[in-house]
């Protein structure tokens, strides 16, 4: 066992750490919240140029043949500065799954652009009846002659508006809510009978809804076999899970951290409000919520990483886990903030924001829990 | 001991629910069922309705509000009903909070100028106590206001100031003299907003909405008249207006109708081949909230029953305040819930109804709302403050 980082992982640590501090100051994230992208093109060459969007990927696409450990190390850090940069929607979620069961052709196709910082990718797969369930899908694809033509609708698809693909999950056969019978589609964000509507989520990140109107594409965009994408996405989005709840851990530090410094500084009755026991225990509760989520992040990836047969339980332990963790210590921030915790000024209700719609992003604490309790 | 209402009682429910189905403006109704915020006008018009009926003072004195006083049950009929219709929350700076100072305090004069401009609502106040150096510890707020001739001369910032953009009146407490003790020097002030050195700021909250405000006092000469109460009672004004601020001080009747709301919505929420409202772990908490939200309920009729029989409320209005907003952030959590992805598409306020909405068309306002209510277990003394109340004046620790 062994609970350290190598030296090639602690250098990609500092890195980030040093981009963080340097060049993502809050001024300047809140600057890109305005833009239309809603993120850098600059940031995002620098991810380029630094390899982080070929970190997780096989040499033979480009990459470096990283681990999700490295994955972890990034999203960590980007967690804490809150970066608004598509990583998750562009490489793990999408990338990542091309890179494992997309064909040659779609990988110099797709994955040479995201290494060089030149394609944006979103993954389509939930709809508006299917909740959690990535298996609930309603949107068919119909093969005909050496064409899929898809119909249907796609929900919050998170790096909408910035794709130029759209990886999507449709029906091929089988009923509403069977796991066989899905299959995933590479599909260009140009395509005709594609129309979406792009939006703000209440982070400040950028989603569409999608609608699919008798959208003909090639046979050749089909991503892994027939029928069988089911298998290809539930793994995307446990690796997903884990970047994500990396992210949430990194956001839970800097918000602890930035309530106990407050708290030292900010007087009432004549003293540091941070001497008053009940706020201290409340500290310490957030302090150690955010250890044990760690702990669970740190488990879970290892266990994903050595292919371990209890891996996706533990992967939805720790989401159950950090679902009910950024909760509580983004509410708990807010509330020893006092009315500064509510001003869009502040940092701590942007971060608030972002930790609430993780734990609803790949499922929610009820449905990992419901999860974990079947595994 | 009974629960039962007397046939006058339900004689009274159906008049009150006769008096909504002519009076409740359409336009009102409409945004109100939608959850989008009012505008000046509407708010203002909607309390001249019930200020007509008798239905909008009613915890004032008759001698006061024109109308016969209402009976506790009456009360209780009356806010039910009126939650249950979703008919606009009063905004309280004018009614609940300012009028009852100056009927308990004020002079002719004032009790003259303001109490049938608030009863009518012709004049809109906002409540000018917290400071950005005071807010848990009000009593250490620095607005000075220095006596010059038939004049006091205030300067200094007031925050978090609620609607004061609409605001034609603030009341404030200002710092009249520097006592050892600082609760000793404080007087209740009522300023004119138009009068020359306010600027009023927006603080834009997390939510996106301008609900908040600062306000700068700078050389703001106001008539000595305008103190309520001798100069340097301003303390113990706070103090009587906090016990007398009690009934319905937790939203009781509204988080009745929100909770049925979220079981009816949650009812018609997909989740495979059931509803999210079959599912086992989101059910219980559901229901948990409704046992809660009953005993606070009974909670709150013990508290005015023994208030009406003579008791005094105390330190169980903070027991109502911990336990009312702790229902309403925790209802707005489960909305959220409720939605799942769709509670993320985000609008700002000005957006929000005049673009079809993403997801269902009821999920516009639930993230806004649920970012909004952070606020409620801090303001009117946080939740911690209330705790404390309770542990010194209850339990005498
Ligand atoms: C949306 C909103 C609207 C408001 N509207 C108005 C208004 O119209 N008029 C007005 O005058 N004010 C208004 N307020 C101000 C409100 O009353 C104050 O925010 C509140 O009193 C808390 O003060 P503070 O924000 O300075 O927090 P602080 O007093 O700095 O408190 C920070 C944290 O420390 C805790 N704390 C402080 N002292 C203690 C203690 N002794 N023991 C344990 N914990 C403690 C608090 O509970 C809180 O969690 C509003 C506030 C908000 C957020």
């Amino acid at each position: 066992m062994d609970f350290t980082f190598n030296e090639e992982q602690t250098l990609i640590q500092g890195q980030v750490e040093q981009f963080i501090q340097r060049d993502y100051d809050w001024e300047s994230r809140q600057s890109l919240i305005l833009t239309d992208s809603g993120y850098s093109l600059d940031n995002w060459n620098t991810f380029a140029e630094l390899g982080w969007l070929g970190i997780s990927l096989s040499d033979d696409s480009g990459g470096f043949g990283g681990s999700s450990i490295d994955t972890m190390i990034l999203m960590e850090e980007f967690g804490k500065g809150l970066v608004l940069e598509p990583f998750l929607e562009t490489v793990v979620m999408c990338a990542e799954l091309i890179d494992k069961s997309g064909t040659l052709e779609q990988k110099k196709d797709v994955l040479t652009g995201v290494v060089e910082g030149k394609t944006q990718l979103a993954l389509a797969y939930a709809e508006p009846q299917s909740r959690f369930n990535l298996a609930d899908v309603m949107t068919e694809a119909k093969l005909e002659s050496d064409n899929f033509i898809l119909n249907g609708f796609k929900s919050v698809v998170m790096n909408g508006p910035n794709a130029n693909k759209f990886i999507i999950s449709a029906r091929t056969s089988g009923d509403q809510r069977d796991e066989s019978g899905i299959s995933l589609f590479l599909v260009d964000a140009e395509v005709s009978g594609l129309s979406s509507r792009d939006y703000q989520t209440v982070d400040n990140r950028r989603a569409s809804e999608l609608t699919l109107e008798s959208v003909v594409i090639p046979r050749s965009c089909l991503i892994g076999e027939l029928d069988e994408g089911f298998t290809v996405l539930d793994a995307a989005i446990d690796r997903s899970i884990l970047a994500i709840s990396a992210e949430a851990v990194g956001a839970m530090e800097v918000l602890y951290k930035t309530t106990v410094e407050y708290t030292k500084t900010r007087e009432q009755f004549g003293t540091p409000i941070g001497k008053f026991q009940v706020l201290q225990h409340r500290m310490v509760d957030m302090f150690m919520e955010y250890e044990q989520c760690k702990s669970l992040l740190y488990m879970a990836t290892m266990k994903h990483d050595e292919d371990s047969a209890d891996a996706k339980k533990a992967i939805s332990g720790l989401k159950y886990q950090v679902g009910n963790a950024s909760k509580f210590i983004g509410q708990q921030s807010v509330q020893l903030h006092g009315g500064m915790g509510v001003t869009d000024e502040l940092n701590v209700g942007h971060y608030f924001k972002r930790l609430t719609t993780i734990g609803t992003i790949f499922g929610n604490s009820d449905y990992h829990l419901k999860k974990y309790t079947s595994l | 001991m009974n629960l039962s209402f007397s046939k006058e009682d339900l004689d009274f429910k159906q008049e009150v629910v006769d008096f909504l189905d002519a009076n409740y403006p359409g336009d009102i109704k409409e945004r109100q069922d939608k959850r989008l915020p009012l505008d000046k006008e509407q708010n203002i018009r909607w309390q001249k309705i019930l200020s007509k009926k008798g239905w909008f003072a009613v915890n004032w004195p008759s001698e006061y509000s024109g109308s016969p006083e209402l009976s506790l049950t009456q009360k209780y009929i009356l806010q039910n009903v009126l939650a249950e219709y979703n008919t606009p929350v009063l905004l309280p700076f004018g009614v609940g909070m300012c009028a009852p100072v100056i009927f308990s305090f004020g002079t002719d004069k004032q009790k003259k100028q303001h109490l049938p401009a608030i009863l009518n609502s012709d004049v809109w106040w906002c409540q000018g106590y917290s400071e950005p150096g005071s807010g848990s510890d009000l009593a250490s707020l620095k607005t000075k206001a220095d006596k010059e001739g038939d004049s006091y001369i205030v300067n200094g910032c007031k925050t978090w100031t609620t609607l004061a953009q609409h605001a034609d009146w603030i009341f404030c407490l200002v710092r009249t003299e520097t006592t050892p003790i600082k609760q000793e020097g404080i007087s209740f002030l009522l300023i004119d907003m138009k009068t020359a050195g306010i600027e009023v700021k927006p603080i834009i909250t997390v939510d996106g909405s301008h609900e908040v405000n600062m306000v700068f006092f700078d050389n703001v000469k106001v008539p000595c008249e305008n103190i309520v109460g001798e100069v340097g009672q301003g303390w113990n004004i706070a103090k009587f207006l906090l016990m007398h601020e009690r009934s319905g001080i937790a939203g009781i009747s509204s988080l009745k109708r929100e909770l049925s709301r979220l079981r009816e919505l949650s009812a018609s929420t997909i989740v495979n081949e059931g509803t999210l409202l079959d599912e086992p772990a989101f059910r219980a908490k559901i229901e948990q909230t409704e046992i809660e939200l009953t005993a606070t309920e009974f909670t709150e009729l013990r508290t005015l029953s023994s208030m009406s029989s003579g008791g005094s409320p105390g330190a169980e209005a903070s027991i109502l305040k911990i336990k009312g907003t702790e229902l309403q952030q925790k209802l707005s959590e489960l909305f959220v819930e409720m939605l799942g992805y769709y509670a993320h598409p985000f609008f700002a306020e000005n957006e929000l109804g005049s673009n079809d909405s993403i997801g269902p068309e009821y999920a516009g306002s639930i993230m806004p709302h649920y970012l909004n209510y952070r606020k409620v277990s801090i303001y009117g003394g946080s939740n911690e403050i209330q705790r404390n109340v309770i542990s010194k004046a209850i339990l005498g620790l």
